[in-house]
């Protein structure tokens, strides 16, 4: 199966602002944001990225975007390495791969109409012959996304829509160039929750009709599951397990990601529920430890879980896991 | 509705003068809610169309000699209905001077205050956007100018350079935009971490696209507050390079008023007609750009207006 | 008699766009000792109904009606001194953002000690023993009293200002969004020490939140708010298993479950009103598949339903037909869009 993106070993650092005493003592600190990213998404993919603020899923996305550049590893986007990307090779990159913002309220020019924004990625990639045409094509994408009489909205200013129509332009404009992968960042996390479904509903749709292949960033579960059919649990910057969306969250074997599944809260009040404990010390990824980053926090930590980092492996129906409970003896020939 | 009828009511949806329509309304809007600034306005207003009819205003040219009928200068007049603020000591009529002074105050404070808009933008504009390096060497340029005592150094540079109003206009655009600079940098750093500049590339815009179409258009109001300072600045420099005797003596300045009025020992006389009106346009002109400058800083920052 | 009865309560905000109605006659009890969590959008007044029960509103918003009975007692005829004296004593309070409420200068344990010996009148001794009692009950160790707010992780601030609101032995702790800034699985851990601590101290606890997972989780009774208003209420099961009005319906299909099979979700299409010019009828109706001529002209007001339950519905008594109705209901508004439903009221604007 041809894989459209190819995560290798990704990873990120950046320098800690030094203070003072840093400087006298001349240790130069850095945080580890992503460390040693791995996973690949095949055309058509959605691969949902799980874990919680800090653990290197939004640096991942950007790192993707090229809005950040590796400190290591690659990033190959249909064969190319993204890295090396300069000039008309990157615009034309960029033209293949779109972002849905977490904030609707910042991602839209507060200074420009909803019909200037729309405008804007046909005037940078110089799509569309006349001014006439492009503004048909703006209109075409503004009532794909549901923003109907689109007229009303050209010459909105972002601040006199709510955040589910901001959102939605959000979206039309991503579409606007034809990408072929779609990142999105937590996209309905400052929505309403009723306002929440329109939106996931949305984007599935256009992506299926479209054959997009999308990565959604989430701290929550259950959009991952309703999104996609991979997922990725990401903890300290690095994937701990990643598989079928199902198999991850009914059968979590990563001692985080079962705590991670307990965590949700259900809403319905009848189901019972089983919780994990697990300590609330968050080592900060400045100095994270020699052997699994997990260990300080996990309830089933073994000895050698602080001395040998584990790597992710191949364990049953396709899940991959980076755990030493998961001893390499146990798990299917590769 | 077809494409072409859409496009054809496009301009005011898609035009970037948008920006200077807003720029004009948001004056508006400050002119209304304060008193203040709405007097600013008025006095400048005023400025300005004395400045383009004072050769129609003005009785006399402001460097002709007057006589009295008898044929003698008519030199250190006292008021009267011929000369309505008197005359200096070599027989000029200072209400025409004021006149003409009008002018000079006005060009200088205004195309200073523009060259300091402009530079001040661009710099912080570059320095905020790309940081690093650009960033550190704009930024130690601005501490340099910060460190230069401003009315010497202007002084030393109209002597240097000749005494022209174009080059008093020049020195401070070079030793003004410090302010602005500084702000607008500020102002930038915030901005580039939204996520509509983040858009911006993402979609594939310039460094140079998103430098101008997407983040310049949010400093400017930013801009219009420290270059409406800066027209106060400006026409108190000039003056107190003319004062000085540093400007260009053939042309009448408020500044060189007073210094001419200084200098004939005006003040000693007991010659109010002559030294005051120069110095209570200077106040009112300073004191209107201060007033609008403080009504775009109420409307820019909320904030302040609470006590 | 309820521990706290809120009768009628109407707040507003004065704006330069005019007055806005952002509490529009809230009737609301909590029992003692049960927990009760008030849900509901952002917007929808949820955290100025809970400022207005302390009266620690913004400057621009003021009580324009109702009362707030605590024992008895109407909070709103109280002056200053003896409102503040209920604050702490007997209504504890942990804030949004709650985590910033801690002064960076000062140890926790001092922070915790000077709250008891200046509200509660309490000897340093006293109040140092009782800090460390306090400490061990939020499941920290005593030993971290003598911390600085920064040496804390997210997850242990919060239960620090969890203890600062338990100090005086309060007999109503009011939450607003207590957990919102925290990580997932800390949420969830703080979320249950606060619902131990409730049973166990057998408190009060108003927790309000927009995430109706957690009221399911932790709560006994649940409260939904819409546009200023209090649309049903009862008991977090009962509510749960048969909502009674369209809104609440709508809310059970429009956001994913975490165990359930990716069913289509179903969106509430439309949003909600603008509270500077509340609509006449029921505020719910522009984006109600259920609306009748009734619902556009005649607001309905909270009304019991049998079973200890309220809700404002002109159509409550044919819920449990609704309720099967309302996925297919809420997925047909989707497919037309939201034109369509103003499109359907009838008239457009009724006066």
């Amino acid at each position: 199966m041809s894989q459209l993106l190819e995560v290798t070993d990704l990873r990120k650092e950046y320098p800690l602002q030094s203070g003072m005493l840093s400087a006298v003592m001349g240790a130069r600190r850095v945080v580890h944001a992503v460390n040693g990213v791995s996973f690949a998404l095949e055309e058509g993919g959605s691969l949902g990225l799980a874990g919680e603020s800090g653990c290197g899923k939004t640096t991942t996305a950007k790192l993707i975007l090229r809005l950040l550049r590796p400190s290591g590893g690659s990033i190959r986007f249909a064969g190319r390495d993204v890295a090396g990307l300069e000039g008309l090779d990157l615009l034309a990159y960029r033209r293949q791969v779109q972002f849905v913002f977490q904030n609707p309220y910042e991602a839209l020019n507060p200074r420009f109409t909803i019909l200037r924004s729309l405008l804007e990625p046909l005037i940078i990639h110089d799509i569309g012959r006349s001014l006439t045409e492009r503004v048909e094509r703006v209109a075409m994408a503004l009532d794909r996304v549901h923003l109907t009489p689109v007229e009303t909205f050209f010459p909105k200013y972002p601040h006199q829509l709510s955040g589910g129509q901001l959102q939605r332009v959000v979206i039309a404009r991503a579409l606007l160039v034809d990408p072929l992968l779609l990142v999105a960042d937590e996209p309905v996390s400052m929505l309403d929750v009723s306002i929440r479904a329109g939106v996931l509903n949305l984007m599935r749709d256009l992506s299926r009709e479209r054959k997009l292949t999308t990565i959604y960033i989430s701290h929550d579960l259950a959009l991952i599951r309703y999104m996609c059919s991979v997922a990725a649990v990401m903890y300290l910057g690095t994937i701990c397990e990643i598989g079928p969306t199902a198999e991850v969250i009914e059968h979590p074997r990563h001692p985080y990601t079962q705590a991670l599944v307990s965590a949700v809260p259900d809403p319905d009040p009848a189901q019972p529920r089983r919780p994990v404990e697990i300590a609330d010390t968050v080592p900060t990824p400045f100095q994270l430890p020699v052997g699994c980053p997990f260990a300080d926090r996990c309830p089933q930590v073994m000895e050698v879980c602080r001395r040998v980092r584990p790597a992710l492996l191949p364990e049953a129906a396709g899940v991959h896991v980076a755990c030493h409970l998961y001893p390499a003896g146990t798990r299917e020939a590769h | 509705m077809s494409g072409s009828e859409r496009a054809a009511a496009l301009p005011q949806w898609t035009r970037a003068a948008a920006t200077w329509r807003d720029a004009l309304l948001v004056t508006w809007a400050v002119a209304r809610r304060d008193r203040f600034a709405l007097a600013g306005l008025i006095i400048y207003a005023v400025l300005l169309a004395v400045a383009l009819a004072a050769p129609a205003l003005a009785p006399y040219n402001p460097l002709d000699l007057n006589y009295r009928p008898d044929g003698d200068v008519a030199a250190n007049e006292a008021p009267s209905l011929s000369h309505w603020l008197g005359t200096t000591n070599l027989g000029r009529d200072v209400f025409s001077q004021v006149l003409f002074g009008t002018r000079v105050a006005l060009v200088v404070g205004f195309v200073a205050a523009f060259g300091v808009v402009v530079l001040g933008t661009l710099v912080g504009l570059v320095a905020g956007y790309y940081s690093g390096w650009v960033d550190t060497i704009l930024m130690r340029l601005a501490d340099v100018a910060f460190g230069i005592p401003f009315l010497p150094m202007a002084i030393v540079l109209v002597a240097f350079l000749g005494p022209s109003i174009w080059n008093t206009v020049l020195v401070m655009t070079l030793l003004l935009w410090r302010d602005t600079g500084r702000v607008i940098r500020a102002q930038v750093l915030s901005l580039r971490t939204r996520s509509y500049v983040e858009a911006a590339r993402v979609l594939g815009a310039s460094h140079v696209r998103t430098m101008f179409v997407h983040i310049a258009p949010n400093v400017l109001p930013l801009s219009f507050l420290y270059g409406s300072l800066a027209v106060g600045w400006a026409i108190l420099t000039e003056a107190s390079i003319s004062f000085l005797g540093f400007g260009d003596p053939n042309v009448i300045s408020w500044g060189f008023m007073l210094q001419d009025a200084y200098n004939s020992q005006a003040m000693a006389r007991h010659a109010f007609y002559w030294f005051v009106p120069p110095g209570l346009c200077i106040m009112l002109a300073v004191m209107a750009g201060f007033f609008i400058g403080r009504g775009y800083e109420e409307l820019l920052f909320p904030r302040l207006r609470r006590r | 008699m309820p521990l706290l009865e809120i009768e009628n309560l109407t707040v507003q905000y004065h704006t330069l766009h005019g007055a806005v109605q952002a509490v529009r006659g809230v009737t609301l009890s909590i029992e003692r000792g049960r927990a009760l969590g008030l849900v509901g959008e952002s917007g929808c007044g949820k955290t100025t109904l809970a400022r207005a029960l302390i009266n620690v509103l913004a400057r621009n918003a003021a009580i324009t009606g109702g009362a707030v009975r605590f024992d008895g007692v109407d909070l709103l005829q109280l002056s200053g001194g003896a409102l503040n004296d209920y604050r702490w004593r007997r209504i504890g309070l942990v804030p949004q953002a709650a985590m910033d409420s801690l002064d960076p200068v000062y140890r926790v344990g001092d922070q915790l000690v000077e709250t008891m010996r200046l509200r509660g009148g309490l000897t340093p001794a006293q109040a140092r023993e009782r800090a460390a009692r306090l400490f061990a009950l939020v499941g920290l160790e005593p030993t971290r009293l003598r911390l600085y707010p920064h040496e804390l992780s997210g997850g242990m601030k919060q239960r620090v200002v969890i203890a600062m609101a338990l100090a005086l032995q309060p007999k109503l702790v009011i939450a607003d969004e207590p957990v919102t800034a925290l990580d997932v699985i800390v949420q969830h851990q703080v979320l249950r020490t606060m619902r131990e601590l409730q049973e166990t101290l057998s408190l009060s606890l108003l927790l309000i939140t927009h995430d109706i997972s957690v009221v399911a989780d932790l709560c006994d009774d649940v409260a939904v708010m819409y546009a200023g208003r209090i649309v049903e209420t009862g008991s977090v099961r009962e509510v749960f298993a048969a909502p009674q009005h369209p809104y609440t319906m709508g809310l059970r299909n429009a956001f994913p479950s975490l165990r359930a099979s990716s069913a289509r979700l179903v969106p509430i299409e439309g949003y909600p009103p603008d509270l500077a010019s509340p609509p006449n009828g029921c505020a719910f109706a522009p984006r109600c598949p259920f609306a009748v001529q009734r619902c556009w002209g005649d607001d309905p007001v909270l009304m019991p339903t049998g079973g200890g339950r309220l809700a404002a519905c002109h159509r409550a008594m044919e819920a449990d037909v609704l309720r099967i109705q309302a996925p297919q209901a809420f997925a047909r508004l989707e497919a037309t869009g939201s034109q369509a439903v103003e499109g359907g009221a009838p008239g457009g604007g009724i006066p």
